[in-house]
């Protein structure tokens, strides 16, 4: 895959759509892609966050550790973005992510993400608007689970 | 060479030199005579052969006799000219002689003082140190003595040699005419006044420039060594004007010595120049009294002439002795320093049947340093010599100082130190620095092997002859016996010193698995395994292992097939284009040696360009370099200048963009065949940092990739004779000697972005390197490596670590740890602290620890509070509420 096939993929991901396309360039040349076979994991559940994952290609599983055990929280698929939590709020991964087939992903490390958040405030306008958006939903759910629990 | 050394630098060189300046006085004498001959023959030519013919000539010798020759005219003027001539020659000989001789005199005394100079360096007392300069003792064992070692020799000799020059010339002019005599040494007597008043003033100023140098040498030595400093604090400007300062200081002080050197000239040619005048005015009246005649006045100004030059000659030896005798008093002050080491202390060997045993007994030790601090006050501790010891205090305790008093790296102020029944001072260095092993928390690292630092501690004295060809021996002999002439150590520095009983081993097998177990202990075998996966060997010195590392990359291309492993390496092939080397390792094939191919300057190396055009590729990296500029203009062009991804990821800096940007406008404009040569070289470099795998830059396609292929075989086919040492190229079936062990190993590319790939693959050869039982064939690479000026190349806890390696290594009976594992984590301190209690079960341990907590592992503790003893007993008893190890325990 080129830089330009990157480079389209990363348009497609709302929190990069509106950045220029030279801006997504730059996104898809600084960061490293790292394939990971079925099974390898991208990150695990307590360690520190360092980088956050584009999925490029394939899929991954998001598993949350129990006290009796893995359990399956989310699944990923192309051009899903993960990882941001912990890189964004200096929090241990809150949860493991396992490839599931063979996988493709952009890693955009700690680094690299902050800096372009403060090379281009654009980008900070839109990470504002998708957590906005993440807290609108997780009180929307939280407010139905209240609502079912009466 | 225990005394003193000599104050004067007369008495220095009269003792070593006496024979040889007697010897060299010899030939000076005799040729006094000579001199004088030469002198008279020319005047006998012209008065007596070139005279009147007379039935028998007569030749004067020294203006004692006559020797009377019934010849002809010619045949007397051949005779006094052969005379002449043979003379000449005589006389330059002898010079000849009297100058190698002087040579050989001065080098050697010049070897001795270096040598008792450097002598006395190693034995300064410790504290010394504290307060010496290192810049300033290596200026002075260098730069300064070698004026002295110049002047050595012509000391004694110069003087005389050139008096008796300027005496028989005056001596010849006094024959002629006495009033002639007295009137070419009338000024002297003024000269001889005035000069010495005009030179003390000189040599004053000598003596401030030397401290000035001094102080010079010293900066600079303080900036190299606190670079990072003067970086953090950006104090370049304070540094340089401080320097600028000293200059400022030097040049005064120097401009001023020529001033007065120039004068103290001036004022001698212009005397000198006075005597002519006289010559020609009284010499020429005599001449027209008749009472002279002319051939006399002829030879008496030339024999004037011939006074001049070693009137001369004194003159400078006069300038260059104040000048030697200032830097030989002001170097020699400095090398005399109270309570030096005993020099038999020093070099003694253990006296037969001393046995270390029994125990150190400290009774009433108390310790006051430079500065009249007290730091230990009456110690009374018997401790045994094989037993285990933990110190603890806090910082201000004094208990570093408790170590290096047991390793007599300083010695009681009062009390006594007593060991196996002997005082601790009287103990020879082959006792206290064999057996009481020390180890500091800085260990001082050699610019050397790993390998050699750790066998540091066993080389005491040459052991074993080294072996010196036919060619070489007798070379070597007469290196030594000139050593010995000059009051050199006679110790053959190649030999073999390695004392294998000290490290309880008998040959360098039994040497090598002590190493390696020492290495397990300290927990520094994983590193120099590392070391030696990422260093060079020299196939031809270590052809086992680079035997060892092609077995290997056998075994592993095997294991690489399996399913695994597939897909992670991308090995280097001949046939096939790499994708995740760069451009340029895919042309050149090989390793670079040097920077004949430097990555960065391909471009305009004249061979690459050859080759390119053969293989009809230059456009099309032009292409490739006008489409990576284009990317990098786009992407990176928004990014203030300087910023850090430039340096990180971008193929060009971003001082050049600019320049780029019109270059790519300018190309655009004219097309390739009219770019202008520097453009063309700029573009043209770029794509050779291209790796088509990680920039995905998509510029580098299949037709493009064939094109570097064919052009890879003609790069090695016409590669010039003068740079094939510049390439060690890919060979599947041999070693490339400027590659690391693992790039051998490995002869491939990791493939980009594998998760985890780099590790997986580290894990996989060091599997294979196990399961062939390379293992130690690693080690002994990683031993290798040169650990940089001070270690610099090692991190602190890794110099730590091979500091107390070195110790551990000779099985001394006690060993001092002075905080020597403070730059390590806790909890390999404490890992490491159980290592080498268990490695030493049989032989003393006194470590003086740095963090209270590690005393728990300890037989016996004692607790140092600001000098004193506080408290002495087992971890258990100690640990008590209220005692003095809790409370350091919880303030911990």
């Amino acid at each position: 895959m080129s830089l330009n096939e990157e480079v389209e993929l990363l348009r497609n991901i709302p929190l990069f759509a509106k950045l220029e396309p030279s801006k997504l360039k730059l996104l898809a040349f600084t960061s490293e892609r790292i394939t990971y076979e079925t099974d390898q994991v991208l990150f695990r559940q307590g360690d520190v966050g360092d980088a956050a994952y584009i999925i490029v290609d394939g899929s991954a599983k998001v598993l949350v550790e129990t006290g009796e055990g893995e359990i399956e929280v989310a699944t990923l698929g192309r051009n899903d973005f993960v990882g941001e939590i912990a890189i964004l709020c200096d929090v241990p991964r809150t949860a493991t992510v396992r490839a599931s087939s063979q996988t493709v992903t952009l890693r955009i490390t700690k680094d690299l993400f902050f800096r372009l958040v403060a090379e281009f405030p654009q980008m900070s306008v839109e990470i504002m608007r998708e957590l906005a958006s993440r807290l609108e939903q997780t009180t929307q759910q939280l407010r139905e689970a209240l609502a079912q629990n009466k | 060479m225990n005394e003193r050394l000599e104050r004067s630098m007369y008495s220095f060189v009269l003792r070593y030199s006496g024979r040889q300046q007697l010897y060299i006085l010899m030939f000076v004498v005799l040729s006094w005579p000579i001199g004088f001959m030469l002198l008279d023959l020319p005047k006998q030519i012209i008065n007596r052969a070139l005279g009147a013919a007379q039935d028998v000539y007569s030749l004067a010798v020294l203006g004692f006799a006559e020797i009377p020759f019934a010849i002809s005219q010619s045949t007397f003027l051949v005779l006094l000219c052969s005379l002449f001539l043979a003379l000449v020659v005589l006389n330059n000989g002898l010079k000849f002689h009297i100058n190698t001789t002087k040579g050989r005199t001065a080098e050697r005394l010049l070897r001795r003082l270096r040598y008792a100079l450097f002598s006395r360096v190693l034995r300064f007392p410790i504290p010394h140190f504290k307060r010496a300069s290192q810049g300033e003792v290596i200026s002075m064992i260098t730069a300064e003595s070698e004026p002295i070692g110049a002047f050595f020799v012509g000391a004694v000799v110069d003087p005389i040699f050139q008096g008796g020059l300027l005496l028989v010339a005056l001596g010849f002019i006094i024959v002629q005419d006495p009033m002639l005599g007295v009137a070419a040494a009338a000024f002297y007597p003024l000269q001889i006044y005035v000069v010495p008043r005009l030179q003390k003033k000189v040599s004053a100023l000598g003596k401030a420039r030397l401290r000035q140098i001094r102080h010079l040498s010293d900066h600079v030595g303080e900036t190299v060594g606190g670079i990072v400093d003067i970086h953090a604090n950006d104090t370049s400007n304070l540094e340089l004007s401080r320097f600028a300062d000293r200059l400022g200081n030097i040049y005064n002080i120097r401009f001023e010595i020529f001033q007065r050197k120039y004068m103290i000239k001036f004022i001698n040619n212009f005397l000198d120049k006075l005597a002519p005048f006289l010559f020609y005015l009284f010499g020429g009246l005599l001449v027209i009294k008749g009472s002279l005649d002319i051939g006399q006045l002829v030879a008496v100004i030339g024999a004037h002439r011939e006074m001049s030059s070693p009137w001369k000659e004194m003159l400078n030896w006069y300038q260059q002795q104040a000048d030697a005798r200032v830097k030989y008093d002001q170097v020699v002050s400095q090398f005399d320093v109270p309570d030096m080491l005993d020099d038999n202390l020093q070099h003694s060997d253990p006296e037969e049947g001393f046995r270390f045993e029994g125990d150190v007994e400290l009774s009433n030790v108390s310790l006051v340093d430079e500065d009249e601090v007290r730091r230990l006050a009456n110690l009374s501790i018997k401790l045994a010599i094989d037993g285990n010891l933990a110190v603890a205090g806090a910082g201000s305790s004094g208990k570093e100082y408790f170590g290096m008093l047991l390793a007599r790296l300083a010695t009681p102020s009062s009390g006594q130190l007593i060991v196996g029944g002997r005082n601790i001072v009287e103990l020879p260095e082959s006792i206290t620095g064999r057996q009481m092993t020390y180890v500091s928390s800085s260990p001082f690292l050699q610019s050397a092997t790993v390998r050699d630092n750790l066998l540091y501690g066993l080389k005491y004295r040459p052991l074993r002859p080294a072996a010196y060809d036919d060619e070489e021996a007798p070379k070597r002999k007469r290196d030594f016996v000139e050593a010995a002439g000059a009051g050199n150590i006679d110790f053959d520095f190649r030999a073999d010193w390695i004392d294998y009983d000290a490290a309880g081993v008998t040959d360098s097998n039994e040497l090598f698995v002590r190493m390696v177990e020492t290495l397990d202990v300290v927990e520094l075998s994983d590193d120099i395994y590392n070391l030696g996966l990422r260093g060079t060997i020299d196939p031809d010195m270590r052809a086992d292992i680079a035997a060892a590392a092609l077995k290997a990359r056998e075994a592993l291309a095997d294991r690489l097939e399996e399913d695994e492993y597939r897909g992670l390496v991308e090995k280097f092939d001949r046939a096939t284009f790499n994708t995740n080397a760069s451009v340029a390792e895919n042309l050149i094939f090989g390793t670079t040696v040097g920077d004949a191919f430097d990555h960065n300057l391909m471009a305009e190396n004249p061979h690459v360009l050859d080759v390119l055009r053969e293989a009809d590729l230059i456009d099309d990296l032009l292409k490739a370099g006008r489409e990576v500029a284009e990317t990098m203009i786009e992407i990176f062009a928004d990014l203030p200048p300087g910023h850090e991804f430039f340096e990180q990821y971008s193929f060009i800096s971003s001082e050049d963009l600019p320049e780029f940007k019109t270059l790519l406008s300018r190309t655009d404009k004219h097309g390739f065949d009219d770019m202008r040569p520097e453009d063309r070289t700029a573009l043209l470099s770029l794509p050779f940092k291209l790796v088509v795998a990680q920039h995905r830059l998509g510029v580098a396609d299949e037709t493009l990739q064939q094109k570097i292929l064919k052009a890879r075989e003609i790069f090695a086919e016409k590669l010039p004779d003068d740079l094939r040492g510049a390439v060690e190229f890919f060979d599947p079936e041999g070693y490339n000697a400027a590659g690391s062990l693992q790039d051998n190993i490995l002869l491939g590319k990791l493939v980009y972005g594998q998760a985890e790939g780099g590790k997986r693959i580290g894990a996989l050869i060091a599997d294979t390197l196990d399961k062939l039982g390379l293992r130690g064939a690693v080690l002994e690479a990683g031993l290798e490596f040169q650990v940089g000026v001070g270690g610099a190349r090692l991190s602190t806890g890794q110099r730590q670590k091979v500091g107390i390696a070195r110790a551990l290594l000779k099985q001394s009976e006690m060993i001092v740890l002075n905080e020597s594992t403070s730059a390590l984590d806790p909890s390999a301190q404490d890992r490491l602290a159980e290592n080498i209690l268990n490695a030493r079960d049989r032989h003393g341990v006194v470590w003086i620890v740095n963090r209270v907590g590690m005393t728990s592992r300890f037989d016996r503790v004692i607790v140092l509070d600001d000098g004193r003893l506080a408290e002495d007993g087992t971890y258990v008893e100690l640990d008590q509420d209220g005692t003095a190890l809790r409370g350091l325990l919880e303030s911990a």
